[in-house]
């Protein structure tokens, strides 16, 4: 009964403006609900999360991108299919580890902060921190335990927004006993 | 450019995000209604201030109230408002046969009572950009049937 039954394929983009304005309302509130920023960095992580384990089913649906093979292969789908899907934006993959398992998105520019400038009394906010807990979340449900977090962020002055990720390791399936 | 499937989540998480929260401060119902009626509001009020940027200054009331129905849900929702009625003293009512934030939920009586939560952001959105329109209100929704959502308008004379 809750499937819609013709979700056609005319354009979903909507005005960004509508998610970055929302985005910034639940900011606003939650800096109102919690006393300090630590606390909101963790909670925007938390709903992060929340959505990325369930935007992964519609992102897998939608894109017809196959199986990863390396984190290579999955560093280049994040940011060229998701990212550009999602926030209409393609960030740049730069700072590999030698061992394979880090990378750095190079965000030029954020949405989520184009109307946003930080007061001096949230130093600590993570304002975008809502992303990183998507890309944790979204990748937990394909069997990826990553770590995502901001090291630079132009909210701060730095010249670009820069999301460091690592490869945790992979999750194995724990089925219920007595099923195959 | 944000895709819908992305704000359709993010609503999810704010309504249960409040709700969540209100539960282990024990703050009652209402409380909550009015938090997400608050960040809708500010988000109307930016969303208006946007689209009506280019567009030629109004006639009257009833005008806002159309452009609210067209223009401002087509935006929002990728619909129109189904229905638009008056009784000329101030009350319109704006009826939507599919409301997109509910689309996600069953559509059987059972959750009927929960939908409210998902109204409120939305009751926030039309008042705040009435206000940046310079029109004063009180929104209220109500679903006799799921999907189907009537706003009530009620315009505050000054």
């Amino acid at each position: 009964m809750s499937r819609q039954s013709n979700r056609g394929t005319e354009s979903k983009k909507m005005s960004s403006e509508l998610f970055t304005l929302t985005y910034g309302a639940l900011v606003t509130q939650l800096c109102k609900d919690y006393e300090n920023d630590e606390d909101v960095n963790k909670q925007l992580d938390k709903m992060g999360y929340n959505i990325g384990v369930r935007l992964i089913e519609d992102f897998l649906a939608r894109s017809n991108v196959g199986r990863c093979h390396d984190f290579r292969e999955t560093a280049d789908v994040i940011a060229k299919v998701a990212f550009k899907m999602y926030l209409g934006i393609t960030p740049s993959i730069t700072n590999w580890s030698p061992a394979g398992d880090e990378f750095s998105l190079i965000l030029e520019n954020n949405p989520l902060v184009d109307f946003v400038e930080l007061p001096d009394n949230h130093s600590s906010l993570i304002y975008s921190n809502l992303l990183c807990g998507v890309l944790r979340g979204a990748l937990e449900m394909v069997q990826m335990a990553v770590e995502a977090k901001f090291v630079q962020d132009t909210l701060k002055g730095d010249s670009v927004t820069e999301i460091r990720m690592r490869f945790i390791r992979r999750i194995e399936d724990n089925l219920p006993a007595g099923e195959e | 450019m944000a895709d819908e499937a992305l704000f359709l989540l993010l609503h999810n998480e704010m309504v249960s995000g409040v709700y969540k929260s209100a539960e282990q401060g024990e703050v009652e119902n209402g409380r909550c209604i009015t938090k997400l009626e608050n960040m809708g509001f500010r988000v109307g009020q930016g969303l208006i201030e946007r689209f009506t940027k280019d567009t030629a200054r109004f006639k009257d009331e009833l005008d806002i109230m159309k452009f609210i129905c067209k223009d401002f849900w087509t935006t929002v929702f990728k619909k129109q408002i189904d229905n638009l009625r008056t009784n000329h003293q101030g009350i319109y009512v704006l009826q939507d046969n599919k409301f997109r934030l509910l689309t996600q939920m069953s559509a059987g009586k059972q959750y009927l009572e929960h939908a409210s939560k998902y109204l409120a952001f939305t009751c926030g959105l039309i008042r705040g950009g009435l206000s940046n329109l310079g029109i004063k209100s009180i929104v209220t929704a109500e679903v006799s049937s799921m999907l189907c959502v009537k706003f009530q308008v009620m315009i505050q004379k000054l």
